[in-house]
């Protein structure tokens, strides 16, 4: 009985819970692998941004909905990892290859110093500190010009791996997908382990938690330490994709994209962190497609494109909490258990 | 320093702080009621604005009567957000309330864009454009309409607050929604209710803000969002410490604005108030005079 018990954990605590699992990620994998070689520079692009949207999602879901602790800071996040791995590289010369994880543990320890006043700010206080942060580092990366460039920006030279520039859609592809594979698969790992079942403790119950022993203070530091990390080294490709950051890359509206990320895809599920990225990267897109089909019938249609691409964000994000509170996740489950 | 321009700048912060403590009670009374962090505040002003100018510009209605139709409307837009998005949200999650009102503030964003384009759209000159002197400083007519009327709404709120009995039954469904429930309050009228005020107020403070402007475009929407360092230091559960806050944020970031944006180039007056909001966090959380949360399991 008791080892049947065991059995039983093992699975349930395993990555796969069945060799069908297993055999349609490995698939799914070896597909990804593929694209760059019959995709399009247009859809290469757009997958890069997913990657780079599920990257930044994980790192705000580890914080948000496995801690409790609601971020509106994640683009400010992105900005400091983009801007400390754009200014290593352009001052020390080092490949920008090598500053994408400096630049993570360089927000790492900022994202330590932002969560400090966590220990006494709950929910809508923190949401509020970290809305401030935001807005405070937007204003550094205008005006503190000698390490940001002001508003003009920086220039990123690319990376190169043995020789070999990562300079287009195509090749920057084997860096941002391989990164946002291991993201995933080491955050799906940190909720098997001590520490992410701590955070899950202190999300449900931060006294409890410490009742049992778990020290609150040091894991909700942990946790805004990975998922800046994460957030970061997001932004640090975002940099190496566009190649030229300014102020304007990262305004209020990508952390609020993020947010709706993790809530659409399903908080506190890794799958549904990279359901909702791919979900809201391509709805964009689809939407551009959608209103070039039909601007022969209503031209007009196609300047408002910004504004519909807005109204249909926010009609879907009001939609999901209503009816589909556990998100895209919660569906693809119901619809895994159906077969 | 110079005494005209320091006193130019305290009659802008005063005015700007008015509207924000204006705003931060429409704010703070949906935050008392319901516990929900509106975040589409600063739509809400849009609205009320761009309402109002489509009025008068395009049907040539009257100011005053263009005035009335935009609190109208928008103690209606209140009433049906309240009804559609937040009720059905009850009792869930604080992040799925707060991402419900960034939802929304996308919608309301996006409506707006739609109707009435992008460009900013000059205001029709409501008050007459030649200042009047206080002493040598000249101020804009236009601030002392302003200033009047925010301190005669916030006069006439307090007074609903206290003598009328739908106002009794908000302070009580604020103090304990319960208890409220139980002596037979409608918890349902009163967060609807919270919403309307929220969205009315809202709304004067976008036609006084485009009206002291000149003009509407889609930057008002970030008045919504310096209303939370205004209630994180008035206290977010208090309409005094709001528009105590509101004045305070208003005078600040007026007084950094136009002393420290020479030095630093500018933008001073836009991170000042986020600056006094961590601040504020990091010293006392429940702030000036909002009430201290206890803990119980």
């Amino acid at each position: 009985m008791r080892e049947r018990i065991a059995l039983m954990i093992k699975a349930d605590m395993g990555l796969f819970h069945s060799k069908k699992s297993l055999a349609a990620t490995v698939s799914f994998l070896v597909c990804l692998m593929f694209v760059p070689v019959y995709g399009s520079s247009y859809v290469l692009d757009v997958v890069n941004r997913i990657g780079i949207a599920v990257i930044a999602a994980l790192g705000l879901n580890i914080l948000t909905g496995f801690t409790g602790l609601i971020s509106l800071g994640n683009a400010a996040f992105m900005a400091i990892g983009a801007y400390s791995a754009s200014w290593l590289a352009m001052r020390t010369g080092i490949n920008f290859i090598f500053c994408i994880p400096v630049a993570g543990i360089i927000t790492a320890a900022l994202g330590m110093v932002v969560g400090i006043p966590s220990l006494r700010l709950r929910g809508l206080y923190l949401a509020m500190a970290t809305l401030a942060a935001h807005f405070i580092v937007e204003f550094l990366a205008v005006h503190w010009e000698s390490v940001t460039g002001g508003v003009a920006g920086l220039t990123i030279s690319s990376p190169t791996v043995a020789g070999f520039a990562l300079d287009s859609d195509r090749t920057v592809y084997y860096l941002i997908i391989p990164t946002a594979i291991l993201s995933v698969l080491f955050v799906s790992n940190i909720f098997r382990t001590r520490v992410g079942r701590a955070f899950i403790a202190i999300r449900d119950q931060e006294m409890s938690a410490a009742v049992m022993g778990i020290d609150v203070f040091k894991y909700k530091l942990i946790s805004f330490a990975l998922s800046s990390f994460f957030a970061g080294v997001a932004g640090a490709l975002m940099a190496c994709q566009t190649r030229i950051i300014t102020p304007e890359n990262f305004p209020i509206s990508i952390a609020i994209d993020s947010l709706a990320m993790i809530i659409i895809g399903g908080l506190c599920s890794v799958i549904g962190t990279i359901f909702g990225a791919v979900f809201l990267t391509a709805l964009p897109e689809f939407l551009r497609l959608a209103t070039t089909a039909l601007a022969g019938s209503f031209p007009e249609l196609i300047g408002k494109l910004a504004s519909l691409k807005e109204l249909v964000f926010g009609l879907l994000v009001i939609l999901f909490l209503i009816f589909e509170p556990h998100g895209i996740s919660a569906i693809w489950q119901r619809t895994k258990n159906r077969f | 320093m110079d005494f005209t321009f320091l006193m130019q700048l305290l009659i802008n912060g005063l005015v700007v702080g008015s509207i924000y403590a204006l705003v931060a009670t429409g704010f703070v009374i949906i935050f008392k009621s319901s516990s929900a962090l509106n975040l589409a505040q600063g739509e809400f002003l849009m609205v009320g604005a761009y309402i109002c100018l489509y009025l008068v510009l395009q049907h040539k209605v009257p100011f005053i009567a263009a005035f009335v139709i935009t609190m109208l409307f928008s103690a209606l837009l209140g009433i049906v957000i309240e009804r559609t998005t937040l009720r059905p949200l009850l009792g869930s999650p604080v992040i799925s309330v707060i991402m419900a009102t960034l939802g929304l503030a996308s919608v309301l964003r996006a409506l707006l864009q739609i109707f009435f384009g992008v460009d900013t759209i000059p205001f029709p000159e409501i008050f007459p454009p030649e200042p009047v002197h206080i002493g040598p400083v000249p101020v804009s007519i236009g601030y002392l309409y302003s200033l009047c009327c925010v301190a005669v709404l916030l006069t006439a709120l307090t007074a609903f607050f206290k003598y009328t009995k739908s106002g009794l039954a908000m302070r009580a469904t604020a103090s304990s929604r319960q208890t409220a429930l139980s002596m037979g309050i409608s918890v349902k009228k009163v967060f609807a209710m919270s919403w309307c005020i929220a969205a009315m107020v809202s709304a004067i403070g976008g036609i006084l803000l485009g009206a002291i402007r000149g003009g509407v475009d889609m930057s008002l929407a970030n008045m919504g969002l310096k209303v939370l360092p205004v209630v994180i230091l008035g206290g977010m559960d208090s309409i005094a410490g709001a528009v105590l806050g509101g004045l305070i944020i208003g005078l600040l970031e007026n007084l950094c604005g136009g002393y420290l944006d020479p030095l630093v180039g500018g933008g001073v007056k836009e991170v000042v108030p986020y600056i006094a909001l961590v601040l504020i966090l990091m010293v006392r959380p429940s702030g000036l005079l909002g009430s201290r949360r206890i803990e119980r399991m």
